[in-house]
């Protein structure tokens, strides 16, 4: 029986040395595939945080050099923004006119009292993709510099860039718009009634798929995309693009429709990730009435 | 210069060359150039295939790290050197040239074809498997074909003026020496 055994084993052996080579390859490609697998269901890295901030060192030094070039362009964009923000200045108001001027504008201050909903955390561009499947941005500040996870991502104009998913100590991982697992909630400014969802298809940057949007609404070329405000990640009001081509589904009760996406995915410097103050008390809210249900 | 300093020395270049400058470049959306798998079109003969697998995961990891897609790269680049051997058997003109030079060049594979050929096999094995592991998650069999092919011209292109660019002079070696 042991003579039978060790001959089996033996045989194994033989087989392993022989097809060492492939079988290692095989080996090899399903770690990989385990990695593809794994990182697309998670948002993680495996040791995520660790070559962030390897990577994210390394992508620094090359963006100081590369912020140098962009001078001018992000002289302008910084230009425009104060413009925009000046104008919102309280002391640009005067009169009896001045409550009817924050009242009626589109991105509410503070939904409730006095109480700060929304925070804004400018933060630098260390890297950027929009070539891939998935395309991820890598900001220079982490959670040393109180980034946090699942925050909202918009560019110095507010338009969406997406959102963040990953945040090491001093560098936060941005899952960008361009990504095959983004979907973000938005509407049309024109006609609230037509939601619907934005992703990506993969192909082009700066082109977005604005899916589920039924055929009831009323929208055209042109038209400007805005963030629903429904989930806590984005505020109302959020740019994220307009209607390049519409057509409608002969299948389905909805419209075809490819964005023009309103951030410049291709040049981006600063950005500010938004954060919700009031997500845990929802999140928190949430669960509670889950576990009730059950 | 050693063989493996000069490996390590290639090894950081085609990374930092491959993220920050052809990842930058935007032809097209359909055209991605490929450059940081020279490494492996370059690797020596006489390397064991284990460690050249190693390497070459080492290699597609490290990139993937920089783009934040583990796997992708690995799994492509595990692929070519795997299949680097064979085709090297096949194409290398006389018994005994791959013991006399040190690694894969116009001189070695005996003419500008066959080591085109050599190259061309390898990127479109690259491009291809890279691809098709993406659209697997996108479906979308048509872009993917396009996608592989326009990648692999102009990655081809981008190696031929690499290879025009640094001439890499290789030595015959013999067996009396």
């Amino acid at each position: 029986m042991q003579v039978r055994e060790a001959a089996v084993m033996r045989n194994v052996f033989l087989f392993i040395r022989r097809y060492f080579n492939f079988l290692f390859f095989i080996a090899l490609q399903v770690f990989c595939m385990y990695l593809i697998a794994r990182y697309n269901k998670y948002h993680h890295a495996v040791a995520s945080g660790y070559m962030n901030e390897i990577t994210g060192g390394i992508n620094k030094q090359y963006n100081r050099m590369d912020n140098f070039l962009q001078l001018n362009k992000s002289n302008d964009l910084l230009k425009k923004e104060n413009e925009r923000l000046r104008n919102q200045l309280l002391s640009n108001f005067k009169g009896a006119d001045t409550i009817n001027k924050i009242v009626t504008d589109s991105i509410p201050y503070d939904t409730l009292g006095n109480k700060r909903v929304w925070l804004y955390k400018a933060a630098k561009v260390v890297s950027n993709s929009v070539t891939a499947q998935n395309n991820y941005l890598v900001l220079s500040r982490g959670a040393a510099q109180q980034m946090n996870k699942d925050a909202g991502v918009v560019d110095p104009a507010n338009g969406v860039v997406g959102i963040v998913t990953d945040v090491s100590e001093n560098f936060a991982v941005v899952m960008s718009l361009l990504h095959k697992d983004s979907r973000i909630s938005a509407l049309l400014k024109n006609d609230p009634n037509g939601g619907g969802s934005i992703v990506w298809d993969g192909k082009e940057p700066n082109s977005l798929s604005f899916i589920n949007v039924k055929k009831s609404a009323k929208a055209k070329r042109g038209d400007t995309v805005i963030t629903s405000g429904i989930t806590p990640t984005f505020p109302y009001g959020m740019l994220v693009g307009t209607i390049d081509q519409i057509s409608p589904d002969k299948g389905t009760n909805n419209y075809i429709i490819k964005l023009k996406s309103a951030a410049n995915f291709y040049n981006l410097q600063y950005v500010y990730a938004i954060d919700n103050l009031q997500k845990d008390e929802i999140n928190r809210l949430l669960e509670k009435a889950k576990s009730k249900n059950q | 210069m050693s063989i493996l300093m000069k490996n390590i020395l290639r090894f950081v270049l085609l990374i930092l060359m491959q993220f920050y400058v052809f990842d930058k470049v935007h032809l097209h959306y359909m055209v991605t150039p490929y450059i940081y798998f020279l490494f492996i079109v370059w690797m020596p003969f006489q390397l064991n295939r284990t460690v050249q697998m190693l390497l070459a995961f080492l290699l597609g990891f490290v990139l993937d790290s920089f783009r934040h897609s583990p796997g992708f790269h690995a799994a492509a680049c595990v692929f070519i050197a795997y299949i680097r051997p064979f085709l090297i058997n096949i194409l290398i003109p006389q018994e005994g040239a791959d013991t006399n030079y040190d690694e894969p060049s116009v001189k070695s594979m005996g003419g500008f074809l066959p080591y085109m050929l050599y190259a061309g096999i390898l990127t479109f094995i690259h491009h291809g498997w890279l691809f098709l592991l993406e659209a697997w998650h996108f479906g979308n069999f048509w872009y993917f074909i396009v996608k592989t092919l326009l990648s692999t011209i102009v990655s081809l292109l981008l190696i031929v003026i690499t290879e025009m660019l640094f001439s890499r002079k290789q030595k015959f070696k013999t067996n009396t020496a």
